[in-house]
């Protein structure tokens, strides 16, 4: 079930301080360039091998790992932070390696709101 | 992967719903009980993220803590997945909660009787963003089991927002609940029209 957690002074979940290594992975960056919500889909598109020749280890990693997996996914598996993954996606996306599969955004219309929250509905019915 | 489209091909995508209430109250519990995979955990560093630090390679030694967040998957079609996200508990963390509601249909407060007040800054927070919620009472053994209209009024609910029992180590019992919020959510989406319509 739960995974184990170290409990803060108040009884929550908190893990230890710690310094900012896992940016350096970025090199100190912290926005992605594209948006990334945590639900989101992954898809790998085809490329050429050479593409991932120029890729650092942590985009590679991530780049193996995204395939129909959702930006949340990738984090856990990868154990990296969310705003690490999103950066690297960020990039991949960017390069044309990885394209992100539609989720509801602010700039979804009312129509499409509707139709994917019905959509759901009609899978969780079923589910 | 490519079918001839008789009508418009539906798009691939995947949604999410929040799960919130206060520590210990069952969250991962009901999100591990509906998930197709064992409750994920990602982590988000606190003192970027909530501060807005552009450049940490500027600041190489600055210590700073994570936050959990636990996650669930349920694969509803071929092309739609559901994400559903518990919330990590503590005020300072609210940040985390802004990124997770995002794009939410809408979420689950789940409330322990015996700890009424731990749902109080969930029910604030998502009354002040707007989003779509529902509560869902979840009935520990041995504890007293109060009328829903009592809790409600209790909580200083809204009548408009659904109040419902839970067991979250039930598998159809927390279903129900997805089932809830996701048609409370539509109803809330098509009620807008009408209003705006008139
Ligand atoms: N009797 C009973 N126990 C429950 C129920 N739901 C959860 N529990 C138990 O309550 C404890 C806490 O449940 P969790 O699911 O870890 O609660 P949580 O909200 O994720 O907790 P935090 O993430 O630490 O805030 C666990 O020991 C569960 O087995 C329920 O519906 N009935
Ligand atoms: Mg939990």
């Amino acid at each position: 079930m739960a995974p184990d957690d170290t409990r803060g002074p108040d009884d929550e979940p908190v893990a230890p301080a710690r310094f900012v290594r896992p940016y350096t992975i970025t090199a100190g960056r912290t926005k992605a360039a594209v948006d990334l919500p945590m639900e989101a889909t992954l898809r790998i598109q085809p490329h050429d091998a050479s593409a991932d020749a120029d890729l650092g280890a942590g985009a590679q990693r991530v780049l193996d790992l995204c395939d129909q997996r959702s930006v949340a996914e990738v984090s856990a598996l990868a154990s990296m932070p969310i705003g690490v993954v999103r950066v690297l996606l960020g990039d991949l996306v960017q390069q044309g390696l990885v394209r992100v599969q539609a989720t509801i955004t602010e700039s979804s219309s009312q129509d499409e709101r509707i139709e994917l929250i019905e959509r759901t509905l009609r899978g969780l019915r079923s589910y | 992967m490519d079918f001839a489209p008789t009508s418009a091909p539906r798009k691939a995508a995947s949604t999410k719903i929040v799960i919130a209430g206060g520590f210990g109250v069952g969250k991962t519990t009901l999100v591990g009980s509906v998930s197709e995979i064992v409750p994920l955990r990602t982590e988000a560093l606190v003192t970027n993220e909530s501060e807005g630090v552009d450049d940490l390679a500027a600041v190489p030694t600055k210590a700073t803590t994570t936050v959990a967040m636990d996650f669930g998957r349920l694969t509803l079609a071929e092309d739609l997945v559901l994400y559903l996200f518990g919330t990590p508990g503590q005020r300072r963390f609210w940040f985390m909660w802004d990124d997770l509601c995002r794009g939410a249909i809408g979420a689950i407060v789940m409330v322990d009787t015996a700890r009424l007040d731990e749902s109080f800054s969930p029910l604030d927070y998502f009354e002040s963003k707007g989003l779509p919620f529902i509560v869902a009472v979840n009935q520990f053994d041995g504890t007293r089991e109060y009328d829903l209209d009592e809790v409600a009024a209790a909580l200083a609910l809204p009548p408009e927002v659904p109040i419902i029992r839970v067991d979250a180590r039930d598998r159809e019992s927390a279903k129900q609940a997805l089932v809830r919020v996701t048609e409370y959510a539509l109803l809330r989406l098509t009620q807008s029209l009408t209003v705006n319509a008139n």
